[in-house]
């Protein structure tokens, strides 16, 4: 039984208290939890004061659709003037009040950090296995996409950092089955 | 048993033996084996009965059109029924049976059905089962079902998996034979992304099955040294036993890999088959084409094959059917299966050519002129009897003939969009059609080039084309040298004055099948198709529907064009439903959403219930609770008495934000929005464009610019899907940035008499949140073991009660922390029975009442819907229909007899008028029993129910068997007056 004045322990998307790491082969698939989310949209008529806010997070450049700009903080487009922004959540737990601070009332932001789950996979041929998950066309991608796709009926965001190196959005109370969504599609591919 | 069949050569490996049975009987075969090839090796001809006479059958082709050797495949869970022998790749052990026979397939009872052919012609059903008409579901369908159908059905879950995948191309080409390799090469060099899939275990086509050579080499040789270049290309794609089954909208093919089932079970995590969708910018159709037989008398026994199919088992698989066979033709092609065979060792008894002018040979003795007019030998061809030129009548003893009755372009994929095929009459065939899917051309002998240079040929200029309207520059490959033999082929259909000459031998359909139906007036070809079935059979009339259309042609004394194809569809050959299932079947059918306390419940042994994707936890037994009345009562008891605790996180949340975002709630909810102040919660009702009521929920402003909108769980999608579409479409001039937030907040309703006391030992103690500070309705931020939170003052049980919101992942540390900080209140943890009966308990609408069919004014809440601003369904909610007086208003219902229950469902009537539709008053639509009243209690929408408080009506519930006296009370049990909320 928990202690009411001990400390809040988080619980990882998949429901335990470390994230999981599971391999097959050459393919690594990890739980990530330290990543904060926060979504960033230009208010109307504000568009180039939001983009220069965001801009002044993280770097100069933002990415139109379809594309990830990705670092220590990452951005993708998620719509029209409209970013989802990834940061290391020990630093930036409350990354939609940084960017506030910072848009002030030239956008919205709203906190993300637990709307999602997300799962790196890391390995050769991961075209292979998303081939078996979702429709976009990941041989073509060289690293710096984002695209908003639906794998298994969930609705989620294919980040490619490299073609060795993908990333996964996906809707939090649904990790389970997203993992295992993966995880069949990695035993079938490789 | 020997395989006495056994020819020497093909492209079989004879170091690799394969032991496997067929009804029961072992054989050996060879790895590259289908089970026909080594079956016909084994001296066994006879591999099925047929749907309707139950004749036995053997062999018709040697690939996927193939009618007759239907057999059912593997045993127990695995037990496939209906698959093609010509296509099943041998694997050890392979255990395949033949099918629709009893009790065995040489000596099969049911094939008393042939000696009553004559009362079953076409159309036997309509004309038969017509009188009595009570007899048809009790006594004629029964019989019919038990007679007809093929194989049977394992009967036991599918062990194995499927899936889904999705490829991209600049190129799909269907077909690895010489056209589909040249267009590959020619492609794949000019540096395209070229998919080139093949139905088939090897790449290559015919060029398998043939001794015509390709610049001096062997064709199957060629075949390899071109399939290692295109290995060797990274922008190539060769895709094996990947049938192309349809070609859809866009340039976007379904294609069926069959990974595993040339294997005795799959490998450990990998599928059966893959269902591909191919998106492609171009395709290339090579799908060669498919030789069609002639019609003549009993001209189905086994050992009656194709021409095309004779030479097949002779070069690729070193089998022939029998040791001396004859070739009935009409054109040319049928003299290569004479060479091949004579070459590999049988004997060619005569060719048999239907062309008077016929050229004699000194290899073979040649009958111009002459014609098949009879077949005899039960369970496998031992003669024939050929009218000659001069009319008399010689038999010839032989075990198979090959009969070429010319080649059919394999327009299939070409058709699927309504496509229809043009006729060629230099082959005398259908070809390609000028209406082509998109971005679809076609090439080789599916485009009636039947010439191995041809085809090679036009698969060079097929991928030149694609690839320079793709703005793609290419280099012809060298084309090779091969055979480029022209057509000679005199049209010939079926030999005249057959009794029984069959032309769809899946289906049982003859050549006299297809007059009777012209005598009958069935005059449209797909009429035809449907009165006599001929081309319904799982091969889809691939090698038959060519004759029946021809006969068609003459009776109706119109040329074949005229009479036209009927409609092609996919899949090209018969696909598993489990292919097109994929992963998606059992607990895998959908995703599963869990909530935040999900773990800490499955701990507690909760029943959990499925509320759309969620599952949610329906009650929580405790020992010694043995029904879960016994449960849900002591859960809504404890809470009314001192607190309960219950996960709320499934409520749809929307954060909605902008300079706008008040004037744009105002206009969604029919309430009023624009002056909520911050640091209130205001429950609002939306409406739809029509005024009737879409949802309710609550909006919370966090700030100027920024609210919180909840809605009911099961609307959570919809609703966003709304303020999407207002936003963009109805007022994008308003300054407003909507997103979801349900996923990341884990949030539980606090409520009962001692929900601040337990709460005010879990909030960090610098946050106030005594009636004074956070009175009813307010909001605003606290913080748990210093976690960010959110805390709301609102109450759906109708008790004192917050909800309160921590970021997701804390949601399992805060129910611990909760339950464990409720020890001293006894507080328990309430599922969705007990949220349930509480709600109904306090009046509350929810999604019985929200029905889809239900206004404002019929939720009791008529005069939410204000009239000084302009919101969203609020003008058509004042149409005339939805205001009657006698309009139905929400009440309550209590039994009159207290231990009679008040089911949903049930209609309301007035006492003593007619229990019909047109006096119906009402409807029952939410119920339960009240443990804090003691009897059941219900809601519903009753005609004027809100002046009829008191009134005693009747309830009536056939389907429940219901029919009892209940009083019209109003909607609200407990505290009606809201006191309790606000203490």
């Amino acid at each position: 039984m928990s202690d009411i004045s001990a400390r809040m322990e988080p619980l990882t998307p998949m429901g335990t208290k470390t994230p999981k790491v599971d391999v097959y082969g050459p393919v690594t698939l990890s739980e990530v939890v330290d990543c904060a989310l926060a979504s960033f949209s230009a208010r109307l008529g504000q568009q180039d004061a939001a983009r220069n806010a965001l801009m002044r997070f993280c770097g100069n450049t933002l990415p139109g659709p379809g594309q990830a700009v990705l670092g220590t903080v990452s951005v993708f487009w998620t719509g029209p003037e409209q970013w989802m922004v990834m940061a290391p959540h020990d630093t930036h737990e409350d990354l939609a009040e940084q960017l506030k601070v910072l848009a002030t009332e030239a956008a919205s932001t709203t906190e993300q950090n637990d709307a999602w789950c997300r799962f790196d996979l890391e390995g050769p041929n991961l075209a292979d296995i998303f081939e078996r998950l979702c429709p976009i066309n990941i041989r073509a991608s060289s690293g710096g996409e984002a695209t908003r796709t639906s794998i298994d009926h969930l609705g989620c965001f294919v980040i490619v950092g490299a073609p060795d190196a993908i990333t996964v959005l996906g809707p939090r109370s649904s990790a389970g089955s997203l993992h295992h969504a993966l995880v069949t599609a990695i035993r079938s591919a490789i | 048993m020997t395989q006495s069949n056994r020819l020497n050569g093909g492209l079989i490996n004879r170091d690799r033996p394969i032991n496997f049975t067929f009804d029961n009987i072992p054989y050996q075969g060879f790895e590259g084996d289908t089970l026909a090839s080594a079956l016909l090796a084994n001296n066994v001809r006879l591999m099925g009965r047929s749907f309707k006479y139950h004749r036995p059958r053997g062999p018709l082709t040697a690939g996927s059109e193939e009618p007759n050797a239907i057999v059912e495949l593997r045993d127990g869970a695995r037990k496939e029924p209906n698959t093609r022998a010509t296509t099943a790749e041998l694997f050890e052990g392979l255990f395949a049976k033949s099918q629709n026979r009893w009790p065995s397939l040489a000596f099969d009872m049911m094939a008393i059905n042939d000696r009553l052919s004559s009362f079953l012609a076409a159309g036997f059903y309509y004309k038969t089962f017509m009188w009595p008409a009570a007899f048809w579901e009790k006594l004629y369908e029964p019989i019919i079902r038990r007679a007809a159908g093929l194989g049977s059905a394992a009967l036991e879950p599918d062990p194995d998996t499927y899936d889904k995948g999705f490829l991209h191309c600049d190129l799909l080409i269907t077909g690895a034979g010489p056209t589909g390799l040249m267009a590959a090469l020619t492609a794949g060099r000019a540096g395209a992304q070229v998919i080139l899939a093949d139905e088939d275990s090897l790449v290559g086509g015919r060029l398998n099955c043939e001794t015509i050579t390709v610049n001096d080499q062997a064709g199957s040789d060629w075949v390899r040294a071109v399939q290692a270049e295109l290995a060797d290309m990274p922008n190539v794609r060769i895709m094996t036993r990947t049938t192309v089954i349809g070609a859809f909208d866009h340039g976007i093919f379904g294609a069926l890999e069959r990974v595993s089932d040339h294997l005795p079970v799959p490998a450990n995590g990998k599928p059966r088959q893959i269902l591909w969708r191919i998106y492609s910018k171009r395709s290339l159709l090579a799908a060669g084409a498919i030789e069609r037989p002639i019609a003549f008398e009993q001209n189905d026994r086994p050992g009656i094959m194709l021409a095309s199919a004779l030479r097949a088992y002779a070069n690729r698989w070193a089998a022939t059917p029998a040791q001396q066979v004859a070739i009935f033709t009409n054109n040319d092609d049928g003299y290569r299966s004479a060479a091949d065979l004579q070459a590999k060792g049988v004997s060619v008894a005569a060719v048999i050519d239907t062309r008077p002018d016929a050229q004699t040979s000194a290899e073979w003795e040649v009958l111009a002129g002459a014609t098949i007019v009879n077949t005899s030998g039960r369970r496998g061809l031992t003669g024939i009897q050929v009218k000659l030129a001069d009319g008399s009548v010689r038999h010839i003893t032989c075990g198979a003939v090959g009969v070429s009755g010319g080649w059919n372009p394999n327009v299939h994929l070409a058709s699927h969009q309504r496509g229809r095929p043009e006729w060629h009459a230099e082959i005398a065939a259908f070809g390609p059609g000028q209406t082509l899917p998109q971005g679809m051309s076609v090439a080789g002998a599916a485009a009636g080039h039947l010439s191995t240079y041809g085809a090679l040929k036009s698969g060079v200029e097929g991928a030149t084309a694609v690839l320079a309207d793709l703005g793609k520059a290419a280099t012809a490959p060298e084309l090779p040298q091969a055979e480029d033999a022209p057509v000679k082929i005199t049209p010939f259909w079926h030999v005249a004055g057959a009794k029984r000459a069959w032309l769809d031998q899946q289906n049982d359909v003859t050549a006299k099948d297809v007059k009777l139906a012209h005598q009958e007036n069935f005059v449209s070809v797909e009429h035809l198709k449907r009165y006599t079935t001929l081309g319904m059979a799982t091969d889809q009339g691939k090698t038959s529907n060519m004759g029946g259309l021809a006969i068609m042609s003459e009776l109706a004394g119109k040329p074949i064009p005229q009479v036209g194809t009927t409609i092609f569809r996919p899949p090209y050959t018969p696909t598993a439903i489990g292919a097109f299932a994929g992963r998606s079947r059992d607990a895998d059918f959908r995703p599963v959403r869990k909530t935040p306390s999900h773990t800490w419940a499955e701990e507690q042994n909760a029943v959990f219930v499925e509320v759309g994707m969620w599952l949610r936890a329906q009650w929580f037994p405790r020992k010694g609770e043995t029904h879960w009345r016994q449960s849900v009562d002591r859960e809504v008891l404890q809470t009314r008495k001192s607190v309960g605790i219950c996960d709320v996180t499934t409520l749809g949340k929307i954060d909605v934000q902008g300079a706008d975002a008040a004037t744009f709630l105002n206009k969604i909810y029919c309430n009023p929005f624009a002056k909520v102040p911050v640091g209130k919660v205001r429950y609002g009702l939306m409406l739809r464009e029509d005024g009737i009521a879409m949802d309710d929920g609550t909006a919370a402003r966090l700030a100027e610019d920024h609210f919180v909108v909840t809605t009911t769980t099961a609307n959570a999608v919809g609703v966003y899907r709304h303020m999407e579409f207002v936003r963009q479409c109805l007022f994008p001039d308003l300054d407003v940035q909507l997103i979801s937030t349900t996923e990341a907040w884990a949030q539980y309703s606090v409520a009962g008499p001692n929900a601040r006391a337990l709460l005010q030992k879990v909030v960090d103690p610098e946050h106030d949140i005594s009636n004074e500070a956070f009175p009813y309705m307010a909001c605003g931020e606290v913080s748990v073991g210093q976690v960010r939170s959110r805390l709301f003052r609102i109450s759906f049980s109708g008790e004192l009660a917050y909800e309160i919101a921590v970021p997701t992942r804390y949601g399992d540390a805060l129910i611990r922390r909760l339950v464990e900080a409720g020890k001293e209140f006894d507080a328990v943890v309430y599922g969705t029975e007990a949220l349930g009966v509480m709600r109904i308990e306090k009046g509350h609408a929810a999604g019985n009442e929200l029905n889809g069919t239900t206004s404002a004014l019929n939720l009791g809440m008529g005069r939410m819907v204000n009239k000084k601003k302009d919101s969203i369904g609020s003008t058509l909610s004042e149409r005339d229909g939805m205001n009657g007086p006698d309009a139905l208003k929400l009440v309550g219902l209590k039994p009159v007899d207290p231990s009679k229950p008040v089911p949903a469902g049930a209609h309301l009537m007035t006492k003593g008028s007619p229990v019909d539709a047109a006096h119906d008053q009402g409807y029952v639509t939410s119920a339960c029993y009240s443990p804090n009243l003691g009897h059941h209690i219900a809601l519903a929408f009753l005609r004027s129910g809100d002046s009829r408080f008191g009134e005693v009506i009747r309830l009536v519930s056939p389907l429940t068997g219901q029919d009892h006296e209940v009083e019209v009370v109003s909607a609200h049990f407990i505290d009606p007056e809201g006191e309790r909320l606000r203490v």
